[in-house]
């Protein structure tokens, strides 16, 4: 539940702010239908923007899953302030482990849409890795099409299923 | 299409000039098949029936070519078991080109006879006649032996009612999706499943003797590529390299694997595999995802889908070595290619003016021939006799497969098994 709060917070923040580009079709924010919440703004002051606390270093609840644009292995704008805070908390403690899984919407070849999904969690890795997380502690697995989150065939349904899900194995 | 009608009237006139010219049915798609009679076997043993409906087997497998019409048993003037029954004028009035007749007669416990004879009514003479043992386990695959030398007879064209499909199914559970990976007969009858996961299943690839399949399997949570025996179920992990493993496809003398590696860096790179030394050589080098190797039947060169160019293309490249070269330039996305058996055609995935379809280019003219009309067609896979091709699609939400003749002209939905269904793949001739 927190995740959810503070991903709205995040995006909220970063509209605000205008850092990030203004959604255009192929790229949406899932709807609220992936969470089945509506989804309120938490006040606890988790804003990077203004106020807030600090909480290096601490066991945080980050958002696991980010999005892709359609054709795209690009992390998003609004997405590089949750992987440096990932990149922070995985490289501050050494046993810490990550699987970065990859995956696709459903268009096409099945083999190469695993190519794609495996270019989305490496692009994750590479970022992780350039902001000090150690190789030892990224793992990168691509399942493709194969695990879809929607299961239909419409535009929101494919913007959903191009993620990477961050994983913490340990 | 006006070429192929020229041959029809050049056929036929040949037929009615030479009394003891071949039958030859020309193939004019689903508009007209050809009248044909199976006639009920006759049975002699000692049950009150027939293990087996010999002829409603073959009928079925006739029918489902969509080059047949097979009389329905009810408009039958006569039913002979014996060829010396067979009047052909009766036949000639019902309009029935061809006609089979044949008998099963048990001669132990579990031994038994299958006859048949296939007549041309028009030429008023046997064309092939043949008597086979069988056991009760086996008499399924005799009836449809008897179909495949009954079709190739009447039609040129060597059968497949005797080779198997495997396919992989998604079914929901209540915990998740359950995987898993089936062989069947063509016809869908004898589904066996022969693994079962709650991780996804990929992109199985049966070997050139038929007695093993090698998938992708995502158990443990990464991808690895295993080969297992069908008769024994016994199976073993051929690649598990750090990062991707996949799209393993064997080599025409079974001896080797092309797979896609990714490594760590997860550069999607093309590489063939020996299967006893299980020592790799890697085939292309670029950082675009070079992926989907399969063999020509030649044994000469490993065609692969790389999307170097910025989209997916087919490309091929040397089997011991070499420099890629494209092979698709029409369209913006061409992936998944697959040889015909008889090396003369290329299936793929092609996008077609923003729908997934099955195409098909023939090598020498270039020429592509699209064959499918869904939106998420996908996995192309030719029959032996590089005829028909099975093909995964979308019916509403479910995934089915479906066939297709090489011109396009005839498709089949085919029976398939539970959940979603998809990744078909035919199996080569059966090797006795």
């Amino acid at each position: 539940m927190a995740q959810i709060k503070l991903f709205t917070c995040v995006a909220l923040a970063a509209l605000l702010v205008g850092c990030s580009s203004s959604p255009s079709i192929d790229d949406p924010e899932p709807t609220d239908a992936v969470y089945g919440d509506s989804a309120t703004t938490d006040g606890a002051g988790n804003d990077p923007m203004g106020g807030g606390e600090d909480v290096t270093g601490k066991n945080e609840d980050l958002q696991r899953v980010i999005y892709f644009a359609f054709d795209s292995s690009e992390v998003r704008p609004q997405d590089q302030d949750l992987i440096a805070r990932h990149a922070m908390q995985i490289s501050n403690d050494s046993s810490y482990r990550v699987r970065l899984e990859g995956h696709a919407d459903e268009r096409g070849s099945r083999e190469y849409n695993i190519g794609l999904g495996e270019r989305r969690s490496q692009a994750v890795r590479q970022l992780l890795l350039i902001q000090g997380v150690r190789a030892s502690q990224v793992a990168t697995v691509s399942f493709g099409e194969e695990r879809p989150v929607a299961h239909g065939s419409s535009e929101s349904d494919y913007a959903q299923n191009r993620r990477v899900e961050i994983t913490y194995t340990n | 299409m006006l070429k192929k009608l020229r041959l029809t009237l050049f056929v036929v006139a040949l037929c009615s000039a030479q009394a003891h010219a071949e039958l030859v049915i020309d193939v004019q798609g689903v508009a007209q098949p050809t009248p044909v009679a199976i006639v009920p076997f006759g049975w002699q043993g000692s049950t009150p029936s027939a293990p087996l409906d010999v002829a409603q087997v073959i009928t079925d497998d006739l029918r489902r070519s969509g080059r047949f019409a097979p009389l329905a048993e009810r408009d039958m003037l006569q039913k002979p078991t014996d060829g010396a029954d067979v009047d052909f004028q009766d036949w000639g009035f019902v309009g029935v080109e061809a006609v089979v007749v044949g008998s099963l007669v048990q001669t132990d416990e579990n031994a038994y006879t299958l006859e048949f004879h296939l007549f041309d009514v028009f030429g008023r003479r046997e064309l092939v006649g043949y008597r086979m043992p069988a056991s009760r386990g086996t008499m399924r695959g005799a009836a449809h032996r008897a179909a495949d030398m009954i079709y190739e007879k009447l039609t040129g064209i060597k059968g497949v009612f005797g080779t198997k499909v495997a396919y992989v199914s998604a079914e929901e559970q209540a915990n998740g999706l359950l995987y898993s990976l089936t062989v069947a007969d063509q016809d869908g009858e004898n589904e066996h499943r022969i693994m079962e996961s709650t991780d996804p299943i990929m992109s199985p690839a049966w070997s050139p003797d038929s007695r093993q399949l090698a998938y992708v399997s995502f158990e443990g949570n990464k991808s690895s590529i295993f080969i297992q025996t069908l008769r024994s179920g016994n199976r073993y992990q051929i690649s598990n390299r750090p990062g991707i493993n996949g799209a393993p496809s064997f080599s025409p003398d079974g001896r080797k694997l092309v797979v896609t590696l990714g490594g760590v860096d997860g550069n999607l790179d093309i590489f063939v595999l020996d299967i006893t030394s299980r020592q790799t050589r890697q085939l292309t080098t670029h950082r675009a995802i070079d992926t989907e190797g399969t063999w020509s039947p030649d044994g000469r060169y490993i065609y692969f889908t790389s999307d170097r160019s910025g989209g997916p293309q087919v490309y091929r490249i040397l089997a011991n070595g070499g420099t890629p070269e494209r092979v698709t330039f029409e369209g913006s996305y061409n992936a998944r290619p697959r040889l015909s058996p008889d090396g003369t055609r290329l299936a793929m995935v092609h996008n077609d003016r923003g729908n997934y379809r099955i195409a098909v280019m023939n090598l020498e003219r270039k020429d592509l021939l699209v064959l499918s009309t869904g939106r998420q067609d996908e996995s192309p896979s030719f029959a032996p006799n590089s005829d028909i091709l099975i093909y995964a699609t979308r019916q509403g939400r479910d995934g089915v497969l479906e066939t297709v003749s090489a011109d396009g002209l005839i498709r089949q939905k085919m029976a398939s098994g539970r959940g979603d269904v998809r990744e078909p793949v035919w199996s080569p001739f059966p090797r006795f």
